[in-house]
C-alpha cells in the first residue's frame, strides 16, 4: 500500500518536473554544455598570456632604457627612459590581477607595485648599498614606484635630476638601485612568463573542477580580489580617505609622475572589463568568459547588471582630473562618488556573481547543514 | 491511558546499541575536528565571535579551548562504554553545547540535534546493560521503560518531518531553490555531473523527493512493514547528500541512530557482533526484569521530558510571530530544523561615523573577521548588529568621539538579485539586540515572493 503510494508520488512529481518545463525550449537533454575547458582555454591563451608577453616586452624596452640612461645620463636618455617606464607600467595595470601560479607563488606584484612608496628605505638603500631587494622590507621601496619616484621624484627639475645621476654624491649608488630594481622586475617577469609558456598552462587548463584549489574558483577569487583591494581600494578608495578619517591624497598611484593616476587607473578597469567578457588582448574577437558563463546559467540580469555598473565607474573615473592626488585635494567628492560606482560593482560580482557560479571558496571548509 | 503507558516495558538493546554508536560517533566527530584543524581556525585564531543571545558569556578561552574539546571527546567515549554514565553524558552535553554556544558563526542543525539528544539522553537508562556500569554493579535490566525508547524516535522524527515543513515553500516546490543553484555546480561529479545535475527536472525531482523523504520517513520507519525499505532509503538518501554536500559526520549519525526504529533482535545480534570484535564474553550478572526509576525521580524526569518536547514542537513556529520574510529576515530560523533551505549570501559595508563631525569612514572587515565569520555575517542581522557594536566599542576605546555605526548592505536569496538589506540610516550602535523585531532589516520586496510555511 505505502509502496503504491510512494510511486505514484514520485510519478506525480516526475509529470509536474516535465510539465513545468513547458514553454521552455524542447532540448530534454540538457547536458552540462558550458565547457570550463575552453573558458579557462581563452583566457589563458587570448588573454593572460599575451598580458603577459605585453608586458615582458615594455619591460625589457625599460630595462634597456634604464641601463642607457644609467650609463649615459642626458636629457634624450632620461626621456626614453620615462616614456618606456610609463609604457611598461600601462602594461602592467593589464595583468595584475592575474594572481594564479608563479605569480602568486612569488608574490610577484608585491615587488613590482606597492604604492605607497617609502621614501626614507630608498635613500637608505642608495646611500648604504649592500640590499636586499628579496627582502619583504624592501617590497616598497623597489618596482613602478620606486622608478617613479627616481624618474619623477628626486628634484623639482630635469637638470638637477642629471646631476643625481652624474655629479651627485651618490651617483652610482644611484644608477646602481635603478639597474637593481629592473633587474629584479625584468627576471621575475621572465620567470611567471616562462612558468606559463613551460608547464603552467596546461595544468591551468586542466584543473577545471569544483574545488578550492582549482582554477577557475581561484580565477574568480583572484579577480574579485583585485577589483576589490587593487582597483577599487588602493587607486581609489585609500587615497580618497574611505577607510581612514582623512583623505590621504599622497597614498594614489605614480604620485611623483602626477598626471597620469587616472589614466592607470582606467588602463586597470578596462583590463578587469575585457576579461570579464573574455575580450582578447589587443583584438577584438572574444571567447568563453565569465560573461558567458553566467548567460549559460542564465542570468543575464547579473551579466547585464556588472557590465552597466562597470560603465557606471568608468565615467565616474573619466569625469576625474588626470592627476588624482590634486582631485583629492581640490574635490574629493568627485573621487568618493567613483568609489562609490566600483562599489556597486564589488556587491553584484562577490554576491550576485559568486552566488550564481556556486564555486567553493577557500575558506568554506567547515561543514555546512 | 498516559500513566499507563508510562509504565510499559520493552527490550532495553536498542536504547544500549544507540548509546554505543552514539558515542563513538561523538568520539569520532571530535577526533575529525581536531584533525582537520578547526579548533584553531574556528576557535583560537580568530579575535572576536558572535554570541547567541543570553550566551554572550561564552566565550573559547585561548588554548585552553582544546581542554573542552579533550573533556568532550573522553566523555563520549564514557558514554559509548557506559561507565559513570549519567556523569559522562551530562558533561558530554555541557562540553558539547559549550563549544557550540561559543562562536554562532559555526552554528549547524545537527549541532543543535546532538545538544538537544545529548540532553534527552541524561534522562535514559542508556548504561542499563553491556555497559560498564552494570558490570560494576554486577547486574542487568532486561527490559526498560518503552518511552525512553520512544522518546528517542520521537525526537528523530520531530527532525525529519519539520525538515520536510521547513520544506513546503515555494522557493523549494516551484523554483526548485536552491538546488537548481546548487546542484550544476557539482559538474566535476563523475558519472552523473555533467549530465543529470544538469537537469532542470532532476533539480525538481530532488527538491520534491527530498520534502517526501522528510515528511514521510519517519512513518515508514515506525510501521514494521516498511521499516527495512525505509532504512535503505535512509542510507541511500545520506550517502547522496553526502557525496553532494559537505555536511562531515551528520549522514553517518542519522543512519545509525534510524536503527533504533528496529526491533531488539536485530540489537541483539549487533551487541554480539560487538562482542565478537573486542572478544568479551557474556558476564553472569544478576538480570533484572524491568528497570524501573526511582520513585522519587519518576514523576520529574516525565515532567522533564514532556515539558522538552512541548518546547521542541513549538519553537519552531516561533517564526510566525515575528512580520516580514522569515528567509529574508531569519528571525526565528534556527533551531527549527530548516536544512539547506537557502542559498543566501550578502555584504555589509560598515561606516563609522563622527556624529558631530559627520567625517566618516570604512571598516576593513577582514581586519577584525575570519572570512568564514565574515561570510556568515553579511547576511544574518544578529551577526550585523553584534559586529556594529563591536565597531562601536572598538573605535570609542581607541579615542573615536560620537562614534555612530553604518551599514550598506546587499543580500541575495535563492537567485535573486541583491538587494539593500539593512536601512543604511539607522545607526545600529544605538540598536539593542533583543528577541523583539529589529525595525532596521529593511523589507523583502523582491517580486518573487516566497509563500508556504
Amino acid at each position: 500500500m505505502v509502496k503504491k503510494f510512494l510511486s505514484l508520488v514520485f510519478l506525480a512529481v516526475f509529470m509536474y518536473s516535465c510539465s513545468s518545463n513547458e514553454g521552455e525550449d524542447e532540448s530534454i537533454i540538457f547536458v552540462d554544455d558550458f565547457d570550463r575547458g575552453l573558458m579557462l582555454t581563452n583566457l589563458a591563451d587570448n588573454i593572460i598570456i599575451p598580458s603577459y608577453e605585453g608586458f615582458a616586452t615594455n619591460m625589457t624596452l625599460m630595462k634597456n632604457a634604464g641601463q642607457t640612461f644609467t650609463a649615459t645620463p642626458t636629457q634624450n636618455t632620461l626621456d626614453l627612459f620615462r616614456s618606456s617606464w610609463l609604457d611598461a607600467y600601462k602594461s602592467w595595470q593589464r595583468l595584475e590581477m592575474f594572481n594564479i601560479g608563479k605569480a602568486e607563488e612569488l608574490q610577484y606584484s608585491f615587488y613590482m607595485n606597492v604604492y605607497p612608496l617609502t621614501v626614507s628605505d630608498v635613500q637608505n638603500n642608495v646611500i648604504n648599498g649592500g640590499y636586499d631587494l628579496n627582502n619583504v622590507n624592501n617590497q616598497d621601496a623597489q618596482g613602478f614606484p620606486a622608478l617613479d619616484y627616481l624618474l619623477h621624484g628626486i628634484s623639482d627639475n630635469d637638470a638637477d635630476l642629471l646631476a643625481i645621476f652624474t655629479t651627485g654624491p651618490n651617483a652610482t649608488g644611484y644608477s646602481n638601485y635603478v639597474n637593481a630594481i629592473l633587474n629584479q622586475m625584468y627576471g621575475l617577469t621572465q620567470e611567471v612568463l616562462t612558468h606559463w609558456k613551460d608547464s603552467f598552462r596546461s595544468t591551468f587548463i586542466n584543473s577545471k573542477s569544483n574545488t578550492a584549489t582549482s582554477s577557475l574558483n581561484k580565477l574568480v577569487n583572484d579577480f574579485i580580489f583585485y577589483y576589490e583591494k587593487g582597483l577599487r581600494a588602493n587607486k581609489f578608495g585609500i587615497p580618497a580617505g574611505v577607510f581612514s578619517a582623512n583623505p590621504l591624497p599622497e597614498k594614489v598611484e605614480a604620485f611623483y609622475r602626477k598626471d597620469i593616476s587616472k589614466e592607470l587607473a582606467l588602463d586597470a578597469l578596462q583590463a578587469v572589463i575585457n576579461f570579464f567578457n573574455g575580450k582578447q588582448y589587443n583584438g577584438t574577437s572574444s571567447g568563453e568568459s565569465f560573461k558567458s558563463y553566467l548567460l549559460y546559467l542564465d542570468r543575464y540580469d547579473i551579466f547585464i547588471s556588472i557590465i552597466d555598473q562597470f560603465n557606471l565607474a568608468w565615467q565616474e573615473i573619466n569625469n576625474l582630473t588626470n592627476n588624482l592626488t590634486e582631485q583629492v585635494t581640490t574635490d574629493n567628492s568627485k573621487m568618493t562618488r567613483a568609489y562609490d560606482e566600483l562599489q556597486k560593482a564589488v556587491v553584484l560580482l562577490k554576491v550576485d556573481m559568486l552566488q550564481a557560479f556556486s564555486v567553493n571558496i577557500d575558506y568554506v571548509d567547515a561543514d555546512g547543514d | 491511558m498516559i500513566t499507563k503507558y508510562f509504565n510499559k516495558h520493552t527490550d532495553a538493546k536498542p536504547l544500549v546499541v544507540f548509546r554505543i554508536f552514539f558515542g563513538v560517533m561523538m568520539f569520532i566527530s571530535m577526533l575529525r575536528f581536531w584533525a582537520n584543524g578547526w579548533i584553531e581556525k574556528l576557535y583560537i585564531k580568530p579575535t572576536f565571535f558572535f554570541s547567541y543571545y543570553g550566551f554572550e558569556w561564552v566565550k573559547p578561552i585561548g588554548n585552553y579551548t582544546y581542554l573542552i574539546f579533550i573533556i568532550c571527546a573522553i566523555a563520549s567515549i564514557f558514554v559509548a562504554i557506559g561507565y559513570k554514565y549519567r556523569i559522562a553524558v551530562i558533561i558530554f552535553f555541557l562540553s558539547f553545547t559549550y563549544i557550540e554556544l561559543m562562536d554562532k558563526t559555526t552554528y549547524l542543525n545537527h549541532y543543535y540535534f546532538v545538544s538537544v539528544l545529548s540532553f534527552l539522553l541524561f534522562f535514559l537508562p542508556a548504561n542499563s546493560q553491556f555497559s560498564v556500569d552494570s558490570y560494576l554493579r554486577k547486574k542487568k535490566y532486561i527490559r526498560i521503560p518503552r518511552w525512553t525508547i520512544d522518546s528517542i524516535k520521537l525526537l528523530l522524527a520531530i527532525v525529519y518531518f519539520y525538515a520536510g515543513l521547513t520544506k513546503l515553500n515555494s522557493d523549494w516546490l516551484f523554483r526548485a531553490m536552491p538546488l537548481k543553484i546548487w546542484l550544476p555546480s557539482k559538474y566535476d561529479l563523475p558519472f552523473i555531473g555533467n549530465n543529470l545535475m544538469q537537469q532542470e527536472w532532476f533539480h525538481f525531482a530532488m527538491s520534491w523527493g527530498g520534502a517526501l523523504y522528510d515528511l514521510i520517513i519517519p512513518f515508514l520507519l515506525i510501521f514494521r512493514k516498511t521499516r527495512f525499505v525505509a532504512f535503505l532509503l535512509v542510507v541511500f538518501f545520506h550517502v547522496f547528500t553526502r557525496v553532494l554536500f559537505p555536511i562531515g559526520m551528520f549522514p553517518y549519525i542519522m543512519i545509525v541512530s534510524s536503527l533504533i526504529f528496529f526491533d531488539a533482535t536485530i540489537h541483539a545480534r549487533i551487541i554480539s557482533w560487538i562482542r565478537k570484535i573486542i572478544r568479551i564474553r557474556p558476564l553472569q550478572l544478576l538480570s533484572i526484569k524491568e528497570y524501573q526509576f526511582p520513585k522519587l525521580y519518576k514523576k520529574i524526569i516525565t515532567s522533564i521530558v514532556l515539558v522538552f518536547f512541548t518546547i521542541q514542537l513549538l519553537i519552531p513556529w516561533r517564526y510566525f510571530m515575528y512580520p516580514g520574510e522569515l528567509f529574508w529576515t531569519e528571525e526565528g530560523y534556527r533551531f527549527s530544523w530548516r536544512v539547506m533551505l537557502m542559498e543566501k549570501a550578502g555584504y555589509a559595508n560598515f561606516k563609522i561615523v563622527d556624529e558631530k563631525t559627520a567625517k566618516f569612514f570604512y571598516i576593513n572587515n577582514a581586519d577584525f573577521l575570519t572570512p568564514y565569520q565574515e561570510k556568515q555575517m553579511s547576511f544574518q542581522p544578529d551577526f550585523i548588529l553584534e559586529y556594529a557594536h563591536y565597531l562601536g566599542d572598538h573605535f570609542s576605546s581607541q579615542g573615536h568621539q560620537n562614534v555612530q555605526v553604518f551599514v550598506d548592505s546587499y543580500v541575495a536569496l535563492n537567485g535573486r538579485m541583491s538587494r539593500p538589506y539593512i536601512n543604511p540610516k539607522v545607526d545600529l550602535y544605538q540598536e539593542k539586540e533583543s528577541l523583539y523585531h529589529k525595525k532596521w532589516i529593511l523589507p523583502f520586496t523582491s517580486d518573487i515572493k516566497i509563500k508556504g510555511l
